[in-house]
């Protein structure tokens, strides 16, 4: 059994090695740039896990990371590699908004509204994402290029409504769709002001982990993801499992964006457009596609987000160090990848492989 | 400006807004094109471009020559494609996920070193005068064309002359179509690949030189509308062909400036819709030209292919 110990060890290794190693390089790059490094990681562990008051505004920006990052995770299982989550919680978001107001108008109880909200969201983020998925299927459009585009898209759709048909004439400088009350607003969790969307997104992340690695329809969506042609033969259905899991994926980004929009915000305007899709691409890629892993990796970010602000303050380094910070950690993420059965250590010993065995190779 | 031209402003803003507004998209494509023959994804070239536009206003301000802004702005975007091309060629690392991740670097990079240049004024790059015959003050402005501009229309064909008729070129092709033969060849993969990428990502750095140094003519961190990031949909478009990158980039650039066109005459109310364009464009274009039932013609062999 040391094999198995010995990658086990291997996969908790690689990845906590690549995240000191970017460490080490993103505190050289603070050093160029006139800052301590140590005072950098010190104040990054401050803001974002040092207090309980900041780790709340770390959990605060992890529950949109969480539900993100499964719009991109999902297919990745799939074997499609789709970036369109910062698209799909646009579009979740208005239509979150637009069926809080319409609902609201009705005089519904809270609690129907805010499950309106969600039920609009998902349903939205689902179809966006969903459409990708038949564009794929059905016409064999790169999911990568259509969900990117279907960004854009989505954003110049928003920015359409909130400065046209749903547009509040209060709003000046801001362009914003009229503000869902403040009573049918998502709540937070007791005692705390982390607002519920924390636990749609751990929930989310937990039911994921479940349908991939215990359902039947997981098992088929990896089989399909490991060999399309294997999949096929053995008859599964290949395009309802791919617009199945691409629906799943854009409604879980459309739960972000109703989560934005219910919790945060209040309403729709530019600020739902705040890089959680790209952050979400980032934590499905560094969890290595595993929805338990992707919730922690979100608390990492989250963190990282959180500290942007004290960094501008107390080592008067840009805003954009974190987004430095963040590209360091993906790049070496990523290259940690290709170290998967190349270090000696994490290999199993070859004890007693017999040398001659030409017959297997010459088959 | 236009309105006592009236709706004849219209068409003539379109053609001054494809003049101005192609170049970048042109840069990028040539780029990705060049990039994507050898085989590999190049999704990183927003971070390229940004980085382009912050290094060519910084350098252009600090020694007063806007050219010397162009040819640092390649350096940079040559830089950062060293980075995506020596790490999307490393085993099992997914070329479109490396793209994502420069694009996050370089976007960061080039926000967090060009913070002290946002205020300051950098002297621009010159414009030669096409319209300097016509009495219309209007049509004038429309025909000043950036020699940036025509350095990339004049790279376009040489680009197709380069795959078509150098052993360079061939020497590319061959490692984008089919690695296997060009192994067998002796050709070094790893090296052709880093350098298509590399040049590639020095474009898109010019490209971000022009966004900065001639239009719009600043440097803010929201100066790229994601040029970048349409580069693989308009080589996807122009079926990997650098004269049809030529075609398309001319075609995006007139798409770009049909909202800001309309809402100079008074039409305002799809203005972020028309902005939207390019995006709905493409997305059409690929769903009408691409088949379950047969590859895009032109894709290069070993496009995507991750190495075991």
């Amino acid at each position: 059994m040391t094999i198995s110990w010995r990658s086990q060890l291997e996969k908790v290794c690689i990845p906590i090695g690549a995240l000191l190693v970017s460490l080490i390089i993103f505190g050289v790059f603070c050093a160029f740039a006139g800052a301590n490094p140590f005072g950098v990681y010190h104040s990054i562990y401050r803001a974002a896990f040092g207090t309980w008051g900041s780790f709340q505004n770390t959990l605060i920006r992890a529950a949109p990371l969480m539900l993100s990052s499964l719009c991109t995770l999902l297919p990745a299982r799939l074997g499609l590699v789709i970036i369109g989550n910062e698209g799909a919680i646009v579009i979740g978001g208005v239509a979150a908004v637009a069926a809080g107001l319409t609902l609201a108008d009705f005089g519904l109880p809270t609690l129907m509204i805010q499950l309106g909200m969600a039920l609009a969201g998902m349903l939205i983020g689902g179809l966006w994402i969903g459409a990708v998925g038949a564009l794929r299927h059905y016409r064999a459009v790169n999911e990568t290029i259509s969900s990117l585009l279907l960004n854009y898209i989505a954003i110049a759709l928003m920015n359409h409504l909130v400065n046209g048909p749903m547009r509040d004439p209060s709003s000046l400088n801001k362009p914003s769709s009229f503000p869902i009350p403040d009573v049918h607003m998502l709540g937070n969790l007791p005692g705390t002001r982390v607002h519920y969307g924390l636990l749609y997104g751990i929930i989310a992340c937990a039911i994921a982990y479940f349908l991939i690695q215990r359902t039947t329809f997981g098992f088929a969506a990896r089989t399909a993801g490991g060999n399309i042609r294997a999949a096929r033969l053995a008859g599964l259905p290949v395009g309802k499992l791919t617009m199945a899991i691409c629906f799943l994926a854009g409604s879980c980004a459309g739960l972000a964006g109703m989560v934005e929009v219910a919790a945060v915000h209040g309403r729709a305007n530019e600020s739902l457009n705040a890089n959680y899709g790209y952050g979400g691409v980032l934590v499905a890629f560094i969890a290595r596609q595993n929805p338990l892993a992707a919730s922690l990796v979100s608390l990492l970010l989250g963190g990282i987000l959180a500290s942007g602000g004290i960094l501008q303050r107390s080592h008067n380094l840009p805003d954009a160090t974190v987004l430095v910070f963040q590209g360091i950690v993906f790049l070496v993420v990523l290259f940690s990848d290709s170290l998967y059965g190349k270090l000696a250590i994490f290999q199993a010993r070859s004890v007693s492989l017999p040398p001659a065995a030409p017959a297997a190779t010459s088959v | 400006m236009s309105a006592d031209l009236g709706w004849w402003g219209v068409p003539l803003a379109i053609l001054a807004g494809t003049l101005r507004g192609s170049a970048p998209f042109l840069f990028v494509s040539l780029g990705e094109c060049l990039t994507e023959k050898s085989g590999k994804i190049n999704l990183g070239l927003e971070g390229s471009l940004l980085m382009g536009a912050m290094s060519a206003y910084a350098i252009s301000y600090l020694t007063g020559s806007p050219w010397t802004g162009v040819i640092v702005a390649g350096i940079a975007g040559m830089a950062l494609g060293g980075i995506h091309g020596w790490l999307a060629q490393q085993p099992r690392v997914n070329d479109v996920a490396v793209g994502i991740a420069m694009i996050i670097f370089g976007s960061g990079l080039a926000f967090f070193l060009g913070k002290p240049f946002i205020q300051p004024v950098a002297p621009q790059l010159p414009s030669i005068a096409f319209g300097s015959w016509s009495s219309s003050p209007q049509l004038e402005s429309a025909l000043r064309v950036s020699p940036l501009f025509i350095l990339g229309v004049l790279i376009a064909p040489l680009m197709q002359w380069f795959f078509r008729s150098t052993r360079w070129g061939l020497l590319v092709r061959a490692v984008g179509d089919s690695p296997d033969a060009a192994r067998a060849m002796g050709i070094s993969i790893f090296k052709v690949r880093l350098l298509s990428i590399m040049v590639g990502s020095a474009l898109a750095g010019v490209g971000g030189a022009f966004l900065s140094l001639y239009y719009p003519g600043s440097w803010t961190e929201r100066i790229s509308s994601g040029q970048g990031l349409m580069a693989v949909a308009l080589v996807i478009f122009a079926r990997w062909n650098p004269m049809q990158c030529l075609y398309a980039s001319l075609l995006f650039g007139g798409a770009q400036a049909i909202g800001p066109a309309l809402q100079s005459v008074g039409v305002d109310a799809y203005y972020y819709l028309f902005n939207a364009s390019p995006y709905i464009l493409t997305l059409l274009i690929m769903i009408i030209t691409c088949s379950p039932k047969r590859t895009l013609t032109g894709v290069p062999g070993a496009l995507g292919q991750t190495q075991e």
